[in-house]
C-alpha cells in the first residue's frame, strides 16, 4: 500500500465507464437500430424472379391466334472472356465485327464483372448451331425466354402487341414491373394484360459475398412457383377475320361483325393492317417504325378510332326513333319531287332522283333523302321553332340510347366516342335560339356533325336484327379455362323503341338488297337486311357504307362495313359485306347472280392520292404531336417538382451529410 | 522445493482468474469454428483447420501456463532485463528477415506453418522490465529522470515496432500511461492527452476557427471567474496557446505523420467520408453482423454476415462479429462482462500485492488487456477507428494467445507467491 492507493479507483472508474458507453452503443445498434437486419438480409439474400409464360388467345373456335415460342438471349460475363474465334462467333449469331465490339463495350460499361444481355431473341435456329459451340465462346452463356408469336399473322389491331415497359408505366404500377419486364401496349395484350401476364414467382437464395449461389432461403420455404397467363378465347372467327382482311387489302376502312345474340364481335378488320410477327423479335425496331412511317397509318385502329359520317345508314334509325315518338306512322306517305325545301334551302335527294310517293318502307329501301329530313323536322319542331333546343336535346338523347356519341365499352383500349353534337354545340356556333331544324337538317341523314366509329355502326345494327336491345360488343368471349364470362356481357340494353315497330323499317331494308341500292350484294338463299350509306368526304371521293344483318328472322350476324374514298355504298360495301355474311352463314362463297366474285374485290386497289391524303393526315398528325408535347411537358413539370420535394426532404433529413460535404468541400478549398 | 510449499502454492493459485482465462479461451475457439466453419471439416478439432489450430494453441498456453506457474518468481524479476533484451534484439531480427503479411513485416518464420509475432511478446516484457525499474529503491516517476527512464523503457520497443510499420501494437504501449498514473504521474498527463484526443477529433470535425474561438472564451471565462489568482491565469494563457498551437498542428500531423490508409479509416469513423464499398466495407459490414444479432443472435453456426463471409478477417481481428451476430446483444453483454470481471479481477489482485514489483506489473497486464479490448470492440461496432490488434484470448493467432497466456499467468504466478518474500 502506498500513498497513491486511491488512485486504482480513478482508473476502475476510467475503465467502467468506457466499458458501459461500449455496451450501450451495442445496445443501440443491436437492439434499438433495426437497419441492420434489413441489411444483412439484402447482403445474402438475392430474390430471383421466376417470369411466367404470357397466356395465349383462341380465337372462337379454339384456333391459335397468339402463343409463345422459346427465343434465346445470349449473355456475357466481361470478366470470363477470353481470346476467341470473334469471326466464327459473328458468323454464327449474324452481326458484324463492328456491332459485336459495341455490343461487347456495353456489357464492359454495364458490369465488367457481372453478367448482361449480348445480344436479344436469336430464333431457335440460330440458337442451335451457336449452342453447339458454346464450349469455344468463354464468358457467353444462352438464356431462353419465350416471345409471341402469330401463326395466322392477322388480327393485329385486336391483339395488339407488348414491349418494354416505360417509367410511366413502372411508377403507375406501385413498383410490380421492373426495367426490362414486358407490358402490352395496345389491343388485347393492354387491355388484359393482369390476366395474360400471370403471376411471377419468386425464388430467394443465399449467396456469399462475391455473389455466388449457397442454396435456397428457409429451404424454399418463401419461394412461390410463376403461374403461367391466363388462356383467353376471343370472339372472333379466325377465317371471317383472315377473308375480311384478303377483301380489304389495298383499300382504307373497316369491317366490324357483330353477333347479335351474345355482342360478340366475329370479325374485326382494319385496313390498311400488318403482320403482328413484324413487332416481335430482332427486326422489331425497324419494323416500327417502318409501320408508324406509313402515311396509311396501319396502327391507327380504325373500327373504334376512325370516325365516320353514317350518312345514308343512319336512315333506319331514325325512322324507328320517329315511329316510336309517334310523329310518323309507317303508312306515313311523303311526295318526293327530288328534293327537300327546309327554311330556304333545297336538299336535293342522291343524284337529284324523283321518288315520287313513298312510304315508310320505300324511303328506307330508295333511300330517299327527303322523306327523313321531313321525318326529322317534325321531331325538332313538335314543340315549334321556340323550343328548337329542347326537342333537340331529346332527339339526341333517344339516338344516343342506340350507342351513338358515346363508348360502347368495348374491352379495347383507345375506344372514341364518335360525335353526337348538343344542342348547346350549336347555340355555341350559332348563338342561343339562332337556330332552327333547318339548320341542322343534314343530321337527319346522317350527315353534318353526326360522327360514328364502324364500332357504333355494326351495334346499331345487331340492335335492329335484336328488335330493340344489343349486348354490349366484346371481343373477349371468356377468361381462362373455366371459360368464365364477364357478368355484363349478358346484360340487355334496351334502346327505347317497341319491338313491334321494327317491322316496317326491317321491310324497307329487306328491299335495299333485294332491290334497292345494294341489290348487287343479294346472297342466294339467305335474306340479309342492310342499308347503304353513301357518306360525303371532306377529302376525295364518298366513303362507302354498308350495314346489315342477316338472315331476317332469328339474325346470325351484323355487320358494317366502311371503305373509305370508294364512292357509293351499293358498289363496294355492300358487296364485301355480302361476303362477309355468306362465309360466316354458310361458311362458303356461292355463285351470286349479279356475277360478283370476291376475287374482284381483293384485287381493287383504292387506295387514295397520297397527294390528297397525306397533307391532311399531316395536319391531323402536327396536332396530335404538339397536343402529345403539350401533354408530356405538363408530365415533366408534374415529374420535377416530386423529384424537387424528394431532393428537399432528403436534404433535411440528412442534415448530417450534408455538414460532412460542407466539411469536405472546405477541406478541399484549401 | 519442498512438498509443503508445492501445496501452499497450488492453494495460492487465483482460480478465478484462470476460470476467466479459460472460458475465453473456450469462447474463442467456438467463435473462430463459426468463423471460418468448413463443411468439408466440420469437426472442430480438425488440425487442417483454423479451429483446430487454435485448439492445439489453447492446450499449448495451458501446458506453457503451468509451466510458469512452475517457475520461481525470483527468476521472473531477475530476469526481466533478459526477456527485454531478447524481444528487443528479436524486433530488430523481424525487421531484417520477418516475413511482409499484409504490409506489416512482423513476422518470424519458424518453419512448419508456424509463425512468431515478436511484438506480441514485447508487451509481458516491457511490462516486467517497467515493473522493476519502478520497482527499485528510490525511484519515483514523479522526478523527471526516472520518468524519461519509464519512457523510454516504453518507447524503445514502440518505435521498433512502428517501423514494420504496425501502428496497433504500437498504439497499445501507450496504454501503459495507466501504470504510470498509478505510481505517481502527475494527473495532468492524463487529463492532458483526453484533451488532446477530444481537441483532434473536433478540429476534424468542425471548422479549426470555431473550435480556438470557444476555447478562448472558455479561458476567458474561467480568467473573469478567479482573476485573484495569478498563476492560475498564467497556466490558463500557456494551456490555450499550446491548445491553438496544436489544433494547427492537426492539419499537418493528419497529412503528413499519418498514412492515407490511418486518415481514410479516421475519415470514415466520424463520418467524414462514407465508401461502404472500399475503405468503409469492413466496418459497414462488420456493423450489420453486429447489428443484426438483435437479442439473442441467430444461433450457433447460422450467421448469415458470417457464414458467407462479408467479413473479412472475421477469425482475427473481426472475431467480435461472430459473437455479436450469432449470439447477439446476450452474447455481447457476456463476453464483454467477462473481459471487465477479468480486468478488475487483475487490478484487485495487484492491490494485494506486498511487492511494488508485482503492483506495477499487475497494472501493466490490466492497461494492455484493457486497450484490447475496447479498441478491438469498438472497431466492430465503428466507435474507434480501424487498428488491427486481437481481441485477447478469443482471436485467432498463436503469437497472441500465447503472449497473453504468458503476461496473465506471470501475474497469477507472483500473486500465488505474495506471501513470500521477493
Amino acid at each position: 500500500m502506498n500513498k497513491f492507493f486511491e488512485r486504482r479507483y480513478v482508473i476502475t472508474g476510467i475503465f467502467l465507464v468506457i466499458m458501459i458507453t461500449l455496451l450501450g452503443r451495442l445496445y443501440y445498434i443491436q437492439i434499438v437500430d433495426d437497419r441492420y437486419t434489413l441489411y444483412a438480409n439484402s447482403n445474402v439474400r438475392r430474390i430471383q424472379i421466376q417470369y411466367p409464360s404470357r397466356g395465349p388467345i383462341l380465337d372462337r373456335n379454339g384456333k391459335i391466334l397468339v402463343q409463345n415460342v422459346p427465343i434465346y438471349d445470349i449473355t456475357v460475363n466481361p470478366k470470363e472472356v477470353k481470346p476467341f474465334d470473334t469471326l466464327e462467333f459473328c458468323k454464327l449469331i449474324g452481326i458484324d465485327k463492328e456491332g459485336f465490339d459495341k455490343r461487347l463495350l456495353k456489357a464492359i460499361k454495364y458490369s465488367p464483372n457481372k453478367e448482361s444481355i449480348f445480344e436479344k431473341q436469336l430464333p431457335f435456329e440460330l440458337y442451335a448451331s451457336f449452342q453447339e459451340k458454346l464450349t469455344e465462346f468463354p464468358g457467353f452463356y444462352v438464356q431462353p425466354r419465350t416471345v409471341r408469336t402469330y401463326p395466322d399473322s392477322t388480327a393485329a389491331q385486336f391483339l395488339g402487341f407488348i414491349g418494354e415497359v416505360q417509367d410511366r408505366d413502372i411508377m403507375r404500377s406501385n413498383g410490380y414491373y421492373r426495367p426490362g419486364d414486358y407490358i402490352g401496349v395496345t389491343g388485347v395484350e393492354k387491355s388484359y394484360e393482369q390476366i395474360l401476364r400471370g403471376q411471377r414467382g419468386v425464388k430467394i437464395q443465399m449467396v456469399d459475398s462475391r455473389g455466388i449461389p449457397k442454396g435456397s432461403f428457409a429451404n424454399g420455404a418463401f419461394d412461390t412457383l410463376a403461374r403461367p397467363g391466363e388462356r383467353l378465347t376471343s370472339s372472333l372467327d379466325i377465317n371471317l377475320q383472315k377473308l375480311g382482311e384478303k377483301l380489304m387489302k389495298n383499300k382504307l376502312g373497316s369491317i366490324v361483325a357483330i353477333e347479335p345474340s351474345s355482342g360478340e364481335i366475329l370479325c374485326y378488320v382494319s385496313s390498311p393492317t400488318y403482320d403482328p410477327n413484324l413487332m416481335v423479335g430482332r427486326e422489331r425496331g425497324n419494323n416500327a417504325s417502318k409501320l408508324y412511317n406509313d402515311p396509311y397509318n396501319p396502327f391507327f385502329i380504325r373500327p373504334i378510332q376512325a370516325y365516320y359520317p353514317p350518312g345514308s345508314s343512319f336512315k333506319p334509325l331514325s325512322a324507328l326513333i320517329a315511329i316510336q315518338e309517334g310523329v310518323i306512322t309507317p303508312e306515313t306517305m311523303y311526295y318526293c319531287p327530288g328534293y327537300y325545301i327546309a327554311g330556304n334551302r333545297r336538299i336535293p335527294c342522291f343524284h337529284g332522283e324523283v321518288h315520287g310517293a313513298v312510304n315508310l318502307s320505300k324511303a328506307v329501301a330508295e333511300s330517299c333523302n327527303g322523306y327523313f329530313d321531313m321525318v326529322f323536322e317534325k321531331l325538332i319542331n313538335r314543340n315549334g321553332a321556340k323550343k328548337t333546343d329542347t326537342s333537340f336535346n331529346y332527339w339526341r338523347g333517344n339516338v344516343a340510347k342506340f350507342g351513338l356519341g358515346t363508348k360502347l365499352g368495348l374491352d379495347m383500349p383507345n375506344e372514341g366516342r364518335g360525335n353526337l353534337p348538343r344542342a348547346s354545340y350549336y347555340d355555341k356556333v350559332y348563338h342561343k335560339g339562332g337556330w332552327r331544324s333547318s339548320t341542322v337538317i343534314s343530321l337527319g341523314i346522317g350527315q353534318g356533325e353526326l360522327l360514328a366509329t364502324p364500332l357504333q355502326l355494326a351495334n346499331i345494327e345487331a340492335t335492329i336484327a335484336n328488335r330493340g336491345f344489343y349486348y354490349k360488343p366484346h371481343l373477349i368471349k371468356a377468361i381462362g379455362d373455366k371459360q368464365v364470362i364477364k357478368h355484363e356481357y349478358n346484360v340487355k340494353n334496351y334502346v327505347g323503341v317497341d319491338s313491334q315497330y321494327f317491322k316496317p323499317v326491317i321491310d324497307g331494308m329487306e328491299s335495299v338488297v333485294d332491290y334497292g341500292t345494294a341489290k348487287g350484294a343479294k346472297i342466294p338463299g339467305i335474306i340479309m337486311c342492310g342499308k347503304t350509306g353513301t357518306a360525303q368526304n371532306r377529302t376525295g371521293k364518298d366513303n362507302s357504307v354498308f350495314v346489315a344483318f342477316a338472315p331476317r328472322d332469328n339474325p346470325k350476324i351484323a355487320i358494317a362495313v366502311v371503305v373509305e374514298n370508294a364512292g357509293q355504298g351499293g358498289t363496294w360495301a355492300a358487296p364485301i359485306a355480302s361476303f362477309i355474311v355468306e362465309q360466316y352463314l354458310k361458311k362458303s362463297i356461292s355463285q351470286r347472280p349479279s356475277g360478283i366474285t370476291p376475287d374482284y374485290y381483293i384485287n381493287a386497289n383504292l387506295l387514295p392520292d397520297l397527294n390528297i391524303y397525306l397533307p391532311e393526315r399531316l395536319k391531323e398528325r402536327r396536332r396530335d404531336s404538339i397536343r402529345s408535347v403539350r401533354a408530356d411537358s405538363i408530365r415533366k413539370v408534374k415529374a420535377d417538382s416530386i423529384k424537387k420535394a424528394a431532393q428537399l426532404k432528403t436534404a433535411n433529413n440528412n442534415k448530417q451529410s450534408g455538414l460532412s460535404a460542407l466539411l469536405a468541400a472546405r477541406r478541399a478549398g484549401k | 522445493m519442498s512438498v509443503n510449499n508445492q501445496r501452499s502454492f497450488f492453494f495460492n493459485v487465483d482460480w478465478l482468474t484462470v476460470l476467466l482465462y479459460l472460458a475465453l479461451c473456450t469462447i474463442g475457439w467456438f467463435n473462430i469454428h463459426a468463423a471460418v466453419f468448413d463443411e468439408k471439416h466440420p469437426s472442430i478439432i480438425d488440425a487442417s483447420t483454423n479451429y483446430g489450430k487454435q485448439f492445439i494453441y489453447i492446450n499449448v498456453s495451458i501446458v506453457v501456463a503451468i509451466v510458469i506457474l512452475l517457475l520461481e518468481s525470483r527468476f521472473l524479476t531477475a530476469l526481466a532485463p533478459a526477456f527485454y533484451g531478447i524481444t528487443v534484439l528479436l524486433l530488430i531480427l523481424v525487421l531484417v528477415i520477418g516475413r511482409n503479411v499484409g504490409g506489416n513485416q512482423a513476422w518470424i518464420n519458424m518453419g512448419g506453418g508456424f509463425r512468431l509475432q515478436p511484438s506480441e511478446f514485447a508487451k509481458f516484457s516491457t511490462c516486467l522490465l517497467l515493473a522493476r525499474y519502478l520497482s527499485s529503491v528510490n525511484i519515483k516517476v514523479t522526478e523527471l529522470r526516472s520518468f524519461l527512464i519509464a519512457a523510454a523503457i516504453i518507447g524503445f520497443p514502440m518505435l521498433l515496432i512502428m517501423l514494420q510499420p504496425d501502428t496497433g501494437s504500437t498504439l497499445v504501449f501507450c496504454s501503459l500511461i495507466f501504470v504510470l498514473y498509478r505510481e505517481g504521474l502527475s494527473p495532468y498527463f492524463l487529463v492532458v492527452s483526453g484533451l488532446l484526443i477530444t481537441l483532434f477529433v473536433v478540429t476534424l470535425l468542425y471548422n479549426p476557427l470555431y473550435v480556438i474561438l470557444v476555447l478562448v472564451l472558455l479561458t476567458a471565462l474561467i480568467i473573469f471567474l478567479f482573476k485573484r489568482q495569478r498563476k492560475l491565469i498564467f497556466t490558463m494563457l500557456v494551456g490555450l496557446a499550446i491548445c491553438v498551437a496544436f489544433i494547427f498542428s492537426v492539419k499537418f500531423i493528419y497529412s503528413h505523420v499519418l498514412k492515407p490508409h490511418q486518415t481514410e479509416r479516421i475519415n470514415i469513423l466520424l463520418g467524414i467520408t462514407t465508401d461502404l464499398k472500399g475503405k468503409g466495407y469492413n466496418v459497414n459490414q462488420s456493423k450489420i453482423a453486429i447489428g443484426s444479432g438483435k437479442l439473442w443472435g441467430k444461433g450457433y453456426l447460422h450467421g448469415t454476415q458470417t457464414k458467407y463471409s462479408f467479413v473479412p478477417e472475421q477469425s482475427t481481428d473481426f472475431i467480435f462479429c461472430t459473437i455479436g451476430e450469432e449470439w447477439g446483444f446476450a452474447g455481447s453483454v457476456v463476453v464483454l462482462g467477462l473481459y471487465l470481471f477479468l480486468i478488475l479481477r487483475v487490478i484487485y489482485l495487484a492491490e494485494r500485492q506486498r511487492s511494488p514489483f508485482s503492483r506495477i506489473y499487475g497494472y501493466g497486464v490490466a492497461s494492455v488487456l484493457f486497450f484490447h479490448v475496447v479498441i478491438n470492440i469498438g472497431m466492430t461496432i465503428g466507435v474507434v477507428p480501424v487498428i488491427g490488434i486481437p481481441l485477447p484470448f478469443i482471436s485467432y493467432g498463436g503469437s497472441s494467445l500465447l503472449s497473453f497466456t504468458i503476461l496473465l499467468f506471470i501475474l497469477v504466478k507472483l500473486d500465488s507467491n505474495r506471501m513470500g518474500i521477493v
